[in-house]
């Protein structure tokens, strides 16, 4: 439905809840979503706010072809400040959550100020309230998506909602929508919680409207999806898989981030891999993968729908998570299992389940459980502190209950809820935290994949592997194949993924439709949605003209270019098995290279000139 | 001479019973190349996207070389991402 043109603003310090219209200057000039809400974010808050002050705002952000028929379009994403990073904060969710915004005819919903007492909103089409939450405070994201829709009696509202770990200040929390999946990094969950909003509800019905050429929209979102289907990724590969079939590659490749990068290959890594998810466990003679699933509107579905073993010690007691439940993606089994060292499947799984029952960054979580692990095992971190756990890499035992403590906020759990950075920093071992601006390391080592370290060095958001995701080159081939070993061209490689990236979740689609589809498959469905002009140029155009806005916001906050850097354990010491065997990344190579190439100065700063092109 | 063949994901199906954790030892003539192994095991070559020997890229033009020394390991995909 293109844009709806309406925005909602609720202020929940006074209560008050306004409707004003979409700033369709802005929206011609960052087009949706991300960039249309990191736009409104940085012209409403003072970058160098308190995260977690009531002077930051949270935005609920849909793109103009989020709720269309193209495929995959049901994605949103929430913005804000980052408490764990201090930089912008822009996560992305799948599900049925954004579809229903848009239904209800709103582009986004700007959440400003603090409720006095816990609150959720409920937004009916036109009708949004306030309505108290003091019941569904303390209960965990699932509890309270099941209390919301007993109240309501519909079981068709759409909820997004934090868990007891944002409550209790975990600062990677997330925010879980339709309970599986998340609007996951960066502690955008613990922002909503410093406002004391439980959740917010979603009922529309007023259906897809405001297509500026229907006839036209249909025939290319159609052309779109045959390209999606016959392409044998995302036709068949995804599908089958999951995003789960990397485990092995990466780690055949010597890039999988083991024993909080001690390693970069681990021994376990077929244990917990997407083969591994297709086999018969002998406990109950059932597969870890019952099903794959899809978001609204798409035709790739890679979910995972997965069980646990019902014989297993994480759950044979405890028959409310015997069930299906959202299973396993890539950087959820490599963060909670490789670099924890842990090749139990089942406890992996399990302690998925609580992450999403919970509402926390498994990716964040893994990561921070594993530099514990590692400074439990250098002697910074005690059975003493952690009250008799033997936090040893390897343990399962010791993952899951990590992994209890933390998403419900108890004892150790709370500096465990601290991220990688903080808690190294408390036990007296900062070098031994794997992070970039304060957020932890996705899947890939960037000793054995030189441009994925340049990309999380200069990601916007601190590492993440979804701001630049060159392992598609380096890896997969797509859009062709580059050697992961060499420095040579990355900088350009990363910026026209950055670029790019930018553009498609601007416009509500999903990022793994770039595994088969450009620019030049979506641009026409922008076009033939949207009123103007949208060639492929102008939507690279808008994608660095986001990319920038982005980095601007960051440098006004207080970040410079000496913070896009990698950890000494990734610049210095060289990996030590596999292709990678011998290297560190070379980022000196590569930064100056990007900078240049980006139109900044060599201290990482956009120059007048840049900022006069983009229309800075 | 003696390598390792390893076929994941949807290849799996390829690999005799006997193969464990997804690979197979397998003697071969130095003049054998990937293709040829491959053919062994009757995997169709339009099925065969990602090739890694050692975990190096082996690139289309070198998979009908013979590039094998003993000990290689010769593992195979077909078109798969994730992220």
């Amino acid at each position: 439905m293109a844009w709806t043109k309406n925005v909602l603003r609720v202020n929940l310090t006074n209560g008050s809840i306004t409707h004003e219209p979409l700033n369709m200057q802005w929206a011609n000039d960052y087009l949706g979503q991300r960039g249309l809400a990191t736009k409104y974010l940085s012209e409403e808050i003072d970058p160098k706010c308190d995260a977690l002050s009531p002077e930051n705002k949270l935005i609920m952000t849909t793109g103009p072809l989020t709720g269309t028929p193209a495929s995959t379009a049901g994605r949103y994403s929430v913005v804000t400040k980052s408490p764990l990073t201090g930089a912008i904060a822009c996560s992305n969710s799948g599900g049925y959550f954004g579809n229903e915004m848009k239904n209800a005819g709103w582009d986004m919903v700007i959440l400003e100020g603090k409720s006095a007492a816990p609150v959720y909103l409920y937004i009916e089409n036109d009708k949004a309230e306030l309505i108290p939450a003091d019941d569904l405070w303390g209960k965990s994201a699932w509890a309270a998506d099941e209390m919301i829709h007993t109240k309501h009696q519909d079981p068709l509202v759409r909820i997004a909602v934090v868990g007891r770990a944002a409550e209790k200040g975990c600062l990677y929390s997330a925010v879980v929508n339709d309970l599986h999946r998340a609007a996951g990094r960066s502690g955008v969950g613990t922002v909503m919680a410093s406002k004391n909003l439980k959740a917010v509800v979603l009922r529309g019905t007023k259906g897809v409207g405001g297509i500026s050429d229907p006839a036209r929209f249909l025939k290319v979102t159609e052309a779109g999806k045959k390209v999606l289907a016959d392409n044998e990724v995302t036709g068949q590969g995804l599908p089958a898989l999951g995003t789960q079939v990397l485990m092995n590659i990466i780690n055949e490749v010597g890039a999988l981030p083991t024993h909080n990068h001690r390693d970069v290959q681990f021994d376990g890594a077929g244990k917990i891999s997407g083969e591994a998810m297709l086999e018969i466990r002998p406990g109950d003679g059932k597969a870890n993968l019952t099903t794959n699933g899809a978001c609204f509107s798409c035709t790739i579905a890679c979910q995972r729908i997965s069980t646990v073993d019902k014989t297993h010690f994480t759950v044979k007691d405890k028959p409310e998570y015997q069930g299906n439940s959202g299973g396993l993606e890539f950087e959820n089994a490599w963060s909670l299992g490789t670099d924890c060292g842990v090749d139990d499947l089942d406890a992996v799984t399990f302690s998925n389940f609580l992450c999403n029952e919970d509402a926390v960054d498994p990716i964040s979580l893994g990561a921070t459980i594993a530099a514990a692990m590692e400074l439990f095992e250098e002697g910074a971190i005690t059975v003493e502190d952690t009250g008799g756990m033997e936090l040893k890499f390897g343990s399962a035992e010791a993952l899951v209950w990590a992994t209890e403590v933390t998403v419900r906020g108890e004892g150790f759990g709370k500096d465990l809820g601290l991220g990688s950075k903080r808690l190294c920093e408390k036990y007296g071992r900062p070098e031994l935290s794997m992070t970039v601006k304060n957020q932890e390391f996705p899947a890939y080592d960037p000793r054995g994949m030189q441009g994925m370290g340049l990309a999380y060095a200069t990601s916007n958001r601190g590492a993440c592997h979804l701001r630049g995701y060159t392992a598609a080159s380096e890896i997969m081939g797509i859009p062709e194949k580059t050697d992961p070993l060499v420095t040579d061209g990355k900088p350009g490689l990363v910026k026209a993924f950055q670029d790019a990236t930018a553009v498609v979740d601007s416009a509500g689609l999903c990022v793994f439709t770039t595994f088969a589809w450009t620019l030049e498959d979506i641009a026409p469905q922008i076009d033939a949605a949207c009123e103007g002009d949208w060639s492929a140029e102008r939507c690279l155009e808008v994608g660095e003209r986001i990319w920038n806005m982005e980095r601007e916001f960051n440098l006004a906050a207080g970040l410079t270019g000496k913070d896009d850097t990698l950890p000494k354990r990734l610049l210095k010491d060289a990996a030590k098995t596999g292709p990678a065997k011998g290297r560190t990344n070379d980022l000196h190579q590569m930064l100056p290279e990007y900078y240049a190439l980006r139109g900044w100065t060599p201290d990482g700063i956009p120059t007048d000139a840049t900022r006069s092109r983009l229309g800075l | 001479m003696e390598i390792t063949v390893k076929l994941y994901a949807g290849l799996s199906r390829y690999l005799p019973e006997n193969a464990v954790e997804h690979a197979v030892k397998l003697d071969i003539s130095p003049s054998e190349t990937a293709f040829s192994i491959l053919d062994r095991f009757n995997v169709p070559r339009e099925s065969v996207h990602l090739v890694l020997l050692n975990g190096i890229y082996l690139n289309p033009a070198e998979r009908e070389k013979p590039t094998f020394v003993a000990g290689d390991t010769l593992s195979v995909w077909p078109p798969v991402a994730g992220g």
